[in-house]
């Protein structure tokens, strides 16, 4: 990995991190309402992944902003959609949930528990079906690999060779169930070993992510079928805003902070590149200004008008009829 | 008394009288419930009696179905509506038909808790209502309960009863207050009157029934008329005697629910006054829902979206004038 991009990988991470910060505060604030699943703890994976699968589609969940930002979509129309705005991605009517943005070919946001990864599979037939081979990547985590749903794309999508790279973002819980107690085994990739290569990363660790992504990217793109590929991680927070966390120890979580990805990132960026502490200093000052930026912007925009609950239902004035 | 606390009690009362009561599902056990319904009866009880299950909404249904027939009266818990979307085949091909295709050599004594409805701004996926979809299907009770009171004893009735229930509950009525009468003999199959009046029958039933009490005042001072309202409390089967007694004296019907229009519950309602009550009636009967759209998570939006006190009593206010009521 060049200098640039680990520098690039870091300050999306802060960017990430302190894009959610001001989003818990918000939210405490009584600004954003709803569901607010944080990412805290994880953008190591969520960014690493969205710049290593930089061509190609990717399908997710609902715990996706740092993703969506990584992914390139402005921090301002996050911000916005969290403050439920016309100005938001999802013009206020997705919320932290709903984040969408085909032109980044990013599609969501799905808040049904595996329900993209179907979607996933179908996208990936017809981007081999269109002779495109970028390939696709599914996120979901490690409570969604217990529903028929993903088994069914395992074997569809190991039958049919689609171009499809299954990521799961394993944080050992869902909701307040620690997977082992719902799962025979900690880590899920055995659950696709009979149908597909399998592997598995530190999601901690932005670098290994990235890499080990792109390898995977390169494996689908070569038509040799699906992938299955499982980033251990850690989030910091409850499930959501609404949960206490109560079910895990102090012991437990400590063990987790002091694997902190954007303190391990510090440190290669001034061990391996030479980083100086101004020059991160200057990135986290960047990334600061950029989230008072969108969180400003969110503030100042205005609600979406009474009309807007009836748009977007059925597409007016599309192709072809 | 919590809602949320009538019901965790009439489960644990159900718990302590039949031991092969046993409650599953999504973080029903150690944590509790997500709206803490189950909370403390893991310590009670054991895990044996209350399954954590995976993330597998088919199979939660699917289970208790096979625990049911096998002599266990299972509660399945479905964290919040829309999922349980993934169960309805084991709902409706399953828990519905088997005892009728069994010619009644299966019994299915069996609940699913459902906990539905728009709550608070949670956005699409996250804030549906089934009861027309439940209640289109012959072979489900289908309870609705808006009322603490309501919620033990019917609930209790329920877990202890032989027939698959599906018992729904509204999101936004968890922390909502109310007096819990344990030694009443109440019939969870019948309509609650919730107020007496003489000119107009409100029917409605969960959330709905608070904001229709809350926008009656209005609707009484304006109109100069008085309001009848029904909290229906059982959706299938249906309390038609009560609602026939109420259409007898006032001669007017409006419903208000929270789901959207079309293909709604309250088409059921109203179609059967338009069949059955004919000549009682003295005004077109009048339906408030939810607009066809999706929920949306903007407040403002979403509120729109709805029924509030606000516009039921407007939409009422309107219809009576326009009726001569
Ligand atoms: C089908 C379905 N069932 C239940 C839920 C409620 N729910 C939301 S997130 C969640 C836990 C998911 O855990 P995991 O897949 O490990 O992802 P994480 O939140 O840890 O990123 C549950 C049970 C849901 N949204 N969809």
């Amino acid at each position: 990995m060049n200098k640039l991009l680990a520098e690039e990988i870091y300050y999306e991470m802060v960017l990430g991190r302190l894009f959610e910060l001001a989003a818990k505060e918000h939210y405490m604030a009584g600004d954003i309402a709803g569901f607010l699943h944080l990412d805290i703890g994880q953008e190591g994976f969520s960014v690493a992944a969205m710049k290593a699968f930089e061509k190609g589609d990717v399908f997710t969940t609902y715990r996706e902003h740092v993703m969506a930002i990584a992914r390139g979509m402005d921090p301002k129309a996050v911000m916005a959609e969290l403050f439920g705005k016309a100005t938001g991605v999802s013009r206020g009517r997705g919320g932290s949930m709903h984040l969408f943005d085909p032109s980044h070919f990013f599609y969501g946001g799905d808040a049904i528990v595996g329900g993209q990864i179907p979607n996933a599979v179908g996208c990936a037939y017809a981007r081999k079906y269109q002779g495109r081979d970028d390939g696709v990547m599914v996120i979901f985590g490690d409570g969604a690999t217990n529903g028929g749903a993903f088994f069914e794309s395992l074997n569809i999508a190991s039958t049919q060779k689609l171009p499809l790279l299954f990521v799961c973002e394993n944080n050992g819980y869902a909701i307040g169930t620690k997977i082992t107690r719902v799962a025979p085994f900690e880590k899920q990739a055995k659950k696709a070993e009979p149908y597909m290569v399998t592997m598995e990363v530190d999601g901690m660790d932005a670098i290994a992510v990235y890499e080990a992504v792109r390898e995977a990217q390169h494996l689908i793109q070569s038509g040799h079928g699906p992938v299955f590929l499982e980033a251990m991680t850690c989030r910091y927070e409850g499930h959501s805003m609404s949960d206490p966390a109560t079910y895990r120890s102090k012991e437990e979580l400590a063990i987790c902070k002091a694997k902190d990805p954007i303190e391990r990132m510090e440190k290669v960026l001034t061990t391996t590149y030479g980083m100086g502490t101004e020059q991160l200093e200057a990135l986290k000052a960047r990334a600061q200004q950029t989230v008072d930026d969108a969180v400003a912007f969110a503030d100042a925009s205005a609600e979406p008008e009474l009309k807007e609950l009836f748009e977007d239902i059925f597409c007016k004035g599309c192709a072809n009829v | 008394m919590l809602y949320r606390e009538a019901l965790n009690r009439a489960i644990d009362e159900a718990m302590s009288v039949d031991e092969t009561v046993v409650v599953l599902g999504e973080d029903v056990g150690l944590y509790g419930g997500s709206y803490r319904v189950t909370e403390g009866l893991v310590a009670k009880y054991g895990e044996e009696r209350l399954i954590d299950t995976p993330i597998a909404e088919l199979s939660i249904v699917g289970n208790a179905v096979g625990m049911a027939m096998a002599g266990l009266r299972p509660v399945a818990e479905i964290m919040t509506a829309n999922f349980a979307l993934l169960a309805f085949d084991q709902i409706i091909n399953h828990m519905a038909k088997y005892r009728y295709m069994s010619a009644g050599k299966i019994t299915l004594p069996m609940v699913v808790r459902f906990p539905q409805g728009v709550s608070r701004q949670l956005a699409a996926q996250h804030s549906e209502s089934y009861e027309q979809m439940l209640c289109a299907v012959p072979g489900l009770i289908v309870l609705a309960a808006g009322d603490v009171n309501y919620a033990y004893h019917a609930l209790k009735y329920a877990i202890l009863s032989d027939d698959p229930v599906v018992f729904i509950e509204h999101e936004l009525l968890y922390n909502k207050k109310g007096e819990v009468d344990p030694s009443e003999s109440l019939d969870p199959f019948k309509a609650r009157v919730v107020k007496e009046g003489k000119d107009v029958t409100i029917v409605s039933y969960l959330k709905m029934v608070d904001d229709v009490m809350e926008a009656v005042p209005e609707i009484e001072k304006k109109l100069g008329k008085s309001c009848e309202v029904i909290d229906l409390c059982s959706l299938n089967p249906v309390d038609f005697r009560t609602l026939e007694a109420s259409l007898k004296k006032t001669g007017a019907i409006v419903i208000v629910e929270e789901d959207h229009k079309t293909g709604s519950y309250g088409a059921q309602i109203v179609s059967w006054a338009a069949e059955e009550m004919f000549y009682s009636l003295d005004a077109a009967p009048l339906r408030i829902a939810a607009e066809d759209v999706p929920v949306p998570y903007n407040r403002t939006l979403e509120l729109a979206s709805i029924p509030t006190p606000g516009t039921i009593t407007e939409r009422i206010v309107e219809w009576g004038e326009k009726n001569g009521l």
